[in-house]
């Protein structure tokens, strides 16, 4: 298709129309911010953000967090579903090997080390969808800082503090 | 391939049988007869018939190298045959075709009545329907029926990814269940033998393992007990079920009910590489198929070729990779001789000691766990030298069914290429006497501990040249004066002659850890340094000029060992 | 101690005594100008983070300058210390060289980018005179064709940046950029042509004298010796000026012409592959182009250091000799905010367009304004302009 494109006149050929426009709105909000301290962040949510943090929306997806049922069990049984479906390989689990996991009962099977490189990690939330167990979830946290490489492998430990307590509904395993 | 060496001579087959069948209203001529699990020539059933006409039925208990049992149900299919008048004739539609009566129940004529695939023989004009809309229901009737009891616990189950429950109740199951009765709980986590752990709740009662046990093992060990829903497979009270072929019954579990003990809860199978392999426990070269990831190997997996070792394996073999994954494995170029610990020195080095050596000076040990190609480069050395060389006999207690006595992979290979006398472990005497009384200067050992077989450790000390290769630590290797690391057989390509004569080739399924080479790869170098001859750098190319050069092998090619082999005169 | 130096200078001869004032001016000039360049990328983002409802760096500050009082708030919260973070980020990032890149081309072509532009600088007198020292580092008589030589070699760098990286989108930039700068070249330099036929001399400081005397070329009514010449030339200068300076901002990549750099399309251009010390040699090369530039439209078209009636002589004491230098850098910051500013007035040109407008419209125009200047200067025969030797 042949877009028809309008004939400009001289004057807008020019560009001397535009040029005014151009600092017309440039100057407004130069002298807004400058002379009146308006700026976008003070009007959209009053200050800037070491000073004036983030609170999330509901549903946010920020960085996965393994969860613990009621009961305080790892609610995570190790099947890698989530190390499978994961885009950037950012979630690695170590079985439990052919000895299982005696504490947690008749589930069998809990990770013996579950690690996301939160370098890697990139909050698409495949995770928390593939789950089968309801034991992963991509929570509030967006500013994920630290001084190198290793600190931000997140180990097992280190998930399931951050992740907190998943109100369970289904309690799946308790009459399996 | 029309030179193929193959000794397998059969019979010209008589001119097959056929039986005119419609399978989905196409029509297909399908054998009348066709081999059992035995190989005995039985009936053309509907499932074989719908596999000729290229149509999947879903089964669980069939197995092609099992008696039939048809207990499961899965594979059910609706069917018409010919209508025959009083006349004994064939009744005819105003068309001109056949009149065909669809199987129905007899007490409810409109419901159609399927017939279970796997054990109904198929009959002149018969039509089959396994794509019907009957078909279709009876399919989601049986695997409703299969889950009612069954604990849906797959994110904990190792069968999860390679579960027949599992890919059938995608294919052909409800999305949704209706059962909302209290489940039966059956026992879980049953210890049935040294290798077996059992999770009832699992089962669906196929009696696989049971027919296998029974009629390929010989060792009838299982069965199943209790009632109704508390039916349960166990094994003969007060026994352990605990053969040599037991892992066997978890490849052919259609389900998560037993789990190999060593491979529970150890890697997800869809994590899993898969490569086609050798077994290298003993001399029957079982083909396998390993399962790997991220350079770590988890199992071994029998692969099914019915010349050598039908799809079964033995648990002595299946389990008898661990040493591959060893902390101990020697991956560096080393030996006390060697000041600069590189390839390029230590090939440098010895191709220098080797193109001063006299002939008859050099001895060779190699090892009957050699692939071909590496014997037959060694073989090559050993000809500039005319050295003595021999190999390591290993024999142990053979079985009726695959296990063969001789322990070592490739002891036929290794006498076929002449790197081994007839009678292995002959020369090693000569050998060990050929150093004591000094004639002997230089010993190359690959992958044998010789001081075990008569050359001891002290004779070794009286040794101008050392030179050692090996994958594990030993004796011979920590007196080594050039020491190159090798290659166990997954980490390398390479060919295998089993006890019977078939050559057969295996695949490279992990890197090579450390500096670690394969042998073949610098024995090449070697063979180019000290004998000026130049060779393939590729396997392939190194196969067929071995097989050009050594007369058992005439014919042969790489390409045409495919994945199953060939079988050699011997 | 003061006779030592008088005596120490005295030995030195006319030639050293003019090394010895060429080095100082050039530790000077070339302070000045890194603090330039420093300063005017935090004027580019605050002006920027004004125009846009920001705030812009406002947060980078030296321990205990809080504590001054009054001052100390103004000190940590207007982000003048950003440069100097800025600086010692580049300095201490990592210097990442890809494994792919022509080593020796990628490591020289930053420098070359970045030399130029401070060459160009050297020929600009920045002040009349200061005690005997004439303010310009090179007072040379061809001096605007050094200009255009050297500042023609920048465009090797970014060439050389393009090639070397041995990856798509800097290669793709480094065409871009050659063309561009290449074909603006030859509008740039044909607009100044006018000036010097008015002048007749090449020499920048002469321009800047003559502009003392009878106006600045973009403006001569406030001129002290009013001539005829001056207002019939007028318009055909400020053509000029215009060519000239869309030309400047056509060769230092400036927005509406940054098609080399682009991030929407080739993610940054020819410098993609550059991270550190490199990169910022990169950058500091761009604004030092923007200065020089700006420095030359101030001597060519704006009059130097010299201000109607204030101070349009070459100064005598050192007080208005400093006075003279003021001037010049006033204007030359004003150039440079219209320089920031105009990056958020207008879009990025399409390559075609950008193409169209330098061959088929400033270089036509650039020759004809030439022609027409000449045919007046025949035409209004005046006398040979007598200005120093």
């Amino acid at each position: 298709m042949i877009v028809q494109r309008k004939k400009l006149s001289l004057l807008e050929r020019l560009y001397l129309p535009a040029l005014a426009g151009g600092f017309k709105v440039t100057w407004r909000h130069f002298a807004n911010t400058l002379f009146k301290g308006h700026t976008a962040g003070k009007e959209l949510s009053g200050g800037y953000y070491p000073e004036k943090k983030w609170v999330v929306g509901e549903g946010y997806r920020g960085a996965p967090y393994l969860v613990r049922d009621p009961e305080g069990r790892t609610k995570c049984v190790s099947c890698q579903l989530c190390e499978f479906v994961c885009p950037p390989k950012a979630i690695k689990i170590t079985p439990p090997g052919p000895q299982g996991s005696p504490e947690v009962g008749n589930v069998e099977k809990a990770p013996q080390e579950f690690e996301i490189n939160m370098l890697r990690c990139i909050f698409c939330g495949f995770c928390q969808e593939v789950c089968p167990e309801e034991a992963i979830f991509l929570q509030n946290d967006y500013s994920l800082n630290a001084e190198s490489r290793e600190e931000l492998i997140y180990n097992k430990e280190k998930l399931l503090s951050l992740g907190g307590v998943h109100q369970d509904k289904i309690w799946k395993w308790k009459n399996k | 391939m029309s030179t193929q060496a193959t000794t397998e001579t059969k019979p010209t087959p008589p001119p097959i049988e056929t039986v005119k069948i419609k399978v989905d209203g196409r029509e297909f001529d399908v054998p009348k007869m066709t081999p059992d699990w035995q190989g005995k020539l039985q009936p053309t059933t509907m499932l074989q018939a719908c596999q000729v006409a290229g149509i999947d039925v879903p089964h669980y208990c069939y197995h092609p190298k099992l008696p039939i049992a048809g207990n499961c149900r899965m594979c059910l299919v609706e069917f018409g045959t010919p209508a025959m008048g009083p006349d004994r004739k064939p009744v005819l539609n105003p068309d001109g075709t056949p009149k065909i009566i669809k199987s129905v129940l007899p007490y409810e004529p409109s419901s159609p009545r399927g017939a279970i695939a796997c054990a109904s023989p198929i009959s002149p004009g018969m039509e089959l329907y396994p794509s019907s809309e009957a078909t279709k229901q009876m399919r989601e009737g049986i695997l409703e029926s299969l889950l009612i009891n069954h604990p849906l616990d797959c994110p904990i189950c190792d069968q999860a990814g390679e579960c027949k429950l599992q890919e059938y109740s995608v294919d052909y199951g409800k999305s949704a269940s209706r059962f909302v009765e209290e489940k039966v709980h059956k026992p879980k986590q049953v210890d049935l033998g040294p290798r077996i752990m059992l999770d009832d709740e699992r089962c669906i009662l196929c009696t696989r393992c049971i027919r296998f046990t029974k009629d390929i093992v010989g060792d009838d060990k299982l069965g199943i007990v209790n009632r109704g829903s508390y039916n349960t497979i166990a094994s003969y009270p007060g026994t352990k079920f605990e053969n040599n072929y037991t892992l066997n019954t978890v490849d052919i579990c259609p389900v998560g009910a037993l789990t190999s003990k060593d491979f529970r809860f150890k890697m997800r199978v869809w994590f899993l590489k898969e490569t086609k392999s050798l077994c290298t426990s003993c001399g029957t070269g079982c083909n396998t198929i390993i399962g790997s990831r991220e350079n770590v190997m988890y199992r071994y997996e029998p692969r099914e070729n019915d010349a050598v070792n039908s799809t079964w394996m033995c648990d002595y073999g299946r389990l008898n990779y661990k040493w591959i994954n060893r902390e101990d494995r020697l991956t560096q170029v080393q030996g006390s001789k060697l000041k600069v610990q590189t390839w390029a020195n230590a090939i440098q080095y010895i191709s220098e000691i080797l193109l001063r050596a006299a002939a008859g000076s050099v001895a060779i040990v190699a090892s009957a766990r050699q692939t071909n190609e590496e014997l037959y480069l060694l073989k090559k050395l050993a000809a500039k030298f005319n050295a003595i060389t021999d190999s390591v006999p290993r024999v142990g207690e053979g079985d009726r069914l695959l296990l063969d006595p001789d322990r070592n992979p490739n002891s036929t290979g290794s006498r076929l290429i002449g790197i081994a006398p007839e009678k292995m472990g002959s020369s090693l005497p000569k050998i060990a006497d050929g150093i004591r009384g000094g004639s002997i200067k230089t010993l190359i050992v690959f992958g044998e501990d010789v001081t075990k077989h008569g050359i001891t450790a002290e004779l070794l000390s009286q040794l101008e040249h050392l030179i050692v290769s090996d994958i594990l630590p030993s004796a011979t290797t920590a007196a080594a004066h050039y020491f190159l690391p090798g290659c166990a057989h997954v980490e390398k390509r390479g060919s295998f002659v089993n006890v019977k004569g078939r050559v057969q080739r295996f695949m490279q399924a992990l890197q090579p850890k450390g500096d670690a080479r394969p042998e073949w790869e610098f024995l090449h170098e070697l063979v180019i340094n000290v004998t000026g001859q130049n060779g393939f750098v590729s396997i392939e190319g190194l196969f067929n000029e071995m097989a050009k050069e050594v007369p058992a092998f005439h014919g042969v090619t790489w390409a045409g060992l495919g994945d199953a082999g060939v079988t050699v005169q011997i | 101690m003061i006779s030592a130096l008088t005596g120490f200078y005295d030995s030195l001869g006319s030639t050293g005594q003019f090394a010895l004032w060429s080095f100082v001016k050039i530790a000077i000039v070339f302070g000045v100008v890194m603090t330039m360049v420093a300063y005017a990328v935090l004027a580019e983002r605050k002006i920027s983070a004004f125009i846009q409802d920001r705030q812009g760096p406002n947060r980078v500050s030296l321990p205990l300058i809080g504590s001054i009082p009054v001052l100390g708030p103004f000190l940590t919260r207007l982000g003048i210390w950003q440069p100097l973070a800025d600086g010692v980020k580049s300095f201490l990032k990592e210097d990442f060289t890809p494994d792919y890149v022509r080593k020796a081309y990628y490591w020289i072509a930053p420098a070359i980018t970045f030399i130029p532009a401070l060459l160009a600088i050297a020929i600009i007198p920045f002040g009349s005179n200061l005690n005997t020292q004439k303010m310009v580092i090179a007072d040379l008589d061809i001096g605007i064709l050094f200009t255009f030589g050297v500042v023609s070699l920048g465009v090797y760098g970014i060439v050389l940046a393009g090639y070397s990286a041995n990856s798509k989108y800097p290669f793709l930039g480094s065409i871009r950029s050659s063309a561009q700068m290449i074909s603006y070249e030859i509008a740039m330099g044909m607009s100044v042509v006018p000036i010097f036929l008015v002048v007749g001399k090449l020499n920048l400081g002469e321009i800047v004298s003559y502009q003392a005397q009878h106006g600045w070329f973009i403006f001569p009514p406030f001129a002290q010796e009013q001539t005829l010449l001056s207002y019939l030339v007028w318009p055909f200068a400020l053509l000029s000026f215009f060519i000239f300076m869309v030309s400047a901002f056509a060769e230092t990549n400036r927005l509406p012409f940054d098609l080399p750099e682009s991030e929407t399309e080739l993610v940054a251009g020819y410098n993609t592959e550059y991270s550190s010390m490199k990169f910022a040699l990169f950058f500091m090369g761009e604004y030092a182009a923007i200065i020089a530039g700006c420095g030359l439209m101030v001597t060519l078209f704006l009059g130097g250091w010299s201000l109607p009636w204030i101070a349009d002589q070459p100064a005598t004491t050192i007080g208005m000799g400093i006075a003279h230098i003021l001037i010049f850098l006033t204007k030359t910051v004003m150039l440079l905010v219209l320089f920031i500013w105009v990056r958020w007035m207008f879009p990025r040109f399409r390559y075609d367009q950008l193409m169209n407008l330098g061959w088929k419209r400033f270089i036509p125009m650039a020759l004809a304004n030439v022609l027409i200047v000449a045919v007046i200067l025949m035409l209004v025969y005046r006398p040979p302009v007598v200005v120093g030797p």
